[in-house]
């Protein structure tokens, strides 16, 4: 975060211009210090850091499950995520093995959340380039998400439902019924939005041809998700290093060559089909009864009705929940795919039970980077296009 | 041969050695991944090797963050966590650098993405990147006292 303004290049003729860090385009507290000349952008540098809160410091003060309701925080969009991304980890560095019921559930689950981050940004987007019904849309279906997420984990937003070892909680009974309601409608509503944008005129004016990255550029400055494939590069970690039984589910990793916002657009439609797949597999291949977590006494808690009746079981609930588990020394690095690209958890173990140190990759973050890329020579109104299509989170960039 | 082969080298760290052992510090796998330590004089030289050896070709760097180890010395430790995405593999690289004045060479010429990386580990462990193109603090106020992330910094902050 700059206290002092500075233009990048200091031509004389330029006007200086401040984008945000109160500007609705911007989602969040970010502010572009654009250098322009007439409307033509000459210099763009991105001022971040406005909701720095510390998320990796804190991590060091709480114990290894504490510290999940923390990754809730920093992307907003996709909670679940995030937890999953820093659970994997932590069972990484454990050993763990989690049961195959409980990874199902985690992916239909974070399938279902990059539907609903899509669709914020879907509405944002297309709010930001003033199609306004296409965001009321959006809200309404990613509403049908958040009440599966809540009937699930009590929570609507900031679930934190998975836990190293497995889930914090049962399923209810009902819940994939709601689920296969939600599949059963959802194919209708994608039409929806796609009869009001896809062939859109002016919606096709504003993102064809804008902020285009070369695919050597983008793997060169890290870009990732659907940035990176709507440049014809198709990384996605759930084909390249599939974790929680990817490698069991039938889907296709769309990618695009022209690396503009509409392709973008076009990747996000087709990969929010994709997790449908996933989800339709996922409810197929469930179990309806099983273990949700791993058996590891000391580690994982155990079950309600152990603990109330057996002494050992007593004993670790109490252990675990006053000072934790310990895992052995290590360091660790676990990628996921998240909605907005490639997420990273680092987490380093020194053997005692809070982790020494955890940083999180945020493609946000390595994302906004590369925003220069895309939108300098071109016109001040393409930023918010530019901006828009990178699909950022700043809770996430600041953690 | 007469001196004794490790039953489980990398291919990986065979490669680097085969281009020159003089670089390579330590190798070790952890749970499936591999850590390769690295002399911190030598890092842009094989960062460099990494990232342009056809049979290596770490292409995309992920991550790139550091660990404080105080009151140990040397007292951090810078990591990459690289990608290669033509080969479908991924290693971490890592260099250590001393407490008094920590420096370590930028490799923002290697891998462009470096840029905030390394700013963001200037600002939160004041560890300097030499090379770099801007390194100024990222996250916090340009007026902040302090490296926040170092160990001997107080959660609470200086208050």
């Amino acid at each position: 975060m700059a206290t002092t303004i500075e233009t990048a290049t200091g031509a004389a003729q330029a006007m200086f211009l401040n984008m945000g860090p109160q500007h609705p385009s911007t989602h969040g507290v970010l502010r572009v210090a654009l250098e322009l000349d007439g409307e033509t952008v000459v210099s763009a540098r991105s001022d971040i850091g406005y909701l720095h809160t510390a998320i990796e410091k804190s991590c060091e003060a709480k114990t290894y499950m504490q510290a999940i309701t923390l990754t809730d925080r920093m992307d907003y969009l996709c909670p679940l995520s995030n937890n999953l991304g820093y659970c994997l980890a932590v069972e990484k560095l454990l050993g763990l093995e989690v049961p195959k019921r409980a990874q199902y559930v985690r992916v239909l689950l974070t399938e279902l959340t990059r539907i609903a981050s899509h669709l914020v940004w879907l509405g944002t987007h297309a709010i930001d380039l003033g199609a306004m019904s296409v965001f009321l849309y959006c809200f309404r279906e990613r509403e049908e998400i958040l009440k599966i997420f809540e009937q699930v984990a009590g929570q609507r937003m900031m679930t934190s439902y998975f836990r190293t070892g497995g889930l914090s909680l049962e399923p209810p009974a009902d819940w994939l019924e709601r689920v296969a309601a939600f599949v059963e409608s959802f194919p209708g509503h994608l039409e929806e939005y796609e009869n009001l944008l896809t062939e859109n005129r002016i919606w096709k004016m504003r993102t064809i041809g804008v902020g285009v990255i070369s695919p050597e550029d983008a793997v060169a400055w890290g870009v990732s998700g659907p940035c990176l494939r709507a440049a014809g590069v198709g990384y996605d970690v759930r084909k390249y290093f599939p974790y929680s039984s990817y490698e069991e589910f039938e889907f296709d990793v769309p990618t695009r060559t022209e690396s503009d916002c509409y392709a973008r657009y076009l990747v996000r439609l087709e990969e929010m089909r994709q997790s449908l797949r996933i989800v339709k597999q996922a409810m197929a291949k469930m179990p309806a009864e099983g273990p949700i977590r791993a058996e590891a006494p000391g580690i994982i808690p155990p079950q309600r009705e152990k603990m109330k009746t057996e002494m050992e079981a007593l004993i670790y609930h109490f252990k675990i929940f006053t000072e934790g588990f310990s895992p052995p020394p290590g360091q660790v690095f676990q990628r996921i795919e998240s909605p907005r690209g490639e997420f990273g958890c680092y987490v380093v173990s020194d053997g005692s039970p809070k982790p020494f140190r955890v940083k999180f990759r945020a493609p946000s973050f390595v994302n906004l980077q590369a925003l220069p890329l895309l939108c300098v020579g071109r016109l001040v109104a393409d930023v918010v296009a530019c901006i828009g299509t990178l699909d950022i989170v700043l809770g996430e960039i600041d953690r | 041969m007469a001196e004794a082969v490790e039953t489980t080298v990398h291919p990986v760290t065979a490669r680097l050695a085969g281009w020159n052992a003089d670089v390579l510090a330590g190798a070790e796998i952890f749970r499936g991944e591999l850590t390769i330590t690295v002399a911190r004089a030598e890092l842009l030289r094989v960062a460099d090797f990494l990232r342009h050896d056809s049979q290596l070709q770490f292409d995309f760097l992920s991550s790139l963050t550091a660990t404080d180890h105080f009151p140990l010395e040397p007292r951090f430790a810078v990591v990459y966590e690289l990608l290669s995405l033509p080969r479908h593999e991924t290693m971490r690289l890592r260099a250590w650098a001393e407490g008094a004045n920590p420096m370590v060479p930028s490799v923002t010429s290697v891998w462009p993405t470096a840029n905030w990386h390394e700013r963001e580990v200037f600002d939160l462990f004041g560890i300097r990147f030499e090379g770099h193109p801007d390194l100024t603090r990222l996250l916090l106020p340009d007026d902040w006292e302090g490296h926040p992330l170092r160990k001997d910094y107080p959660t609470g902050g200086y208050r």
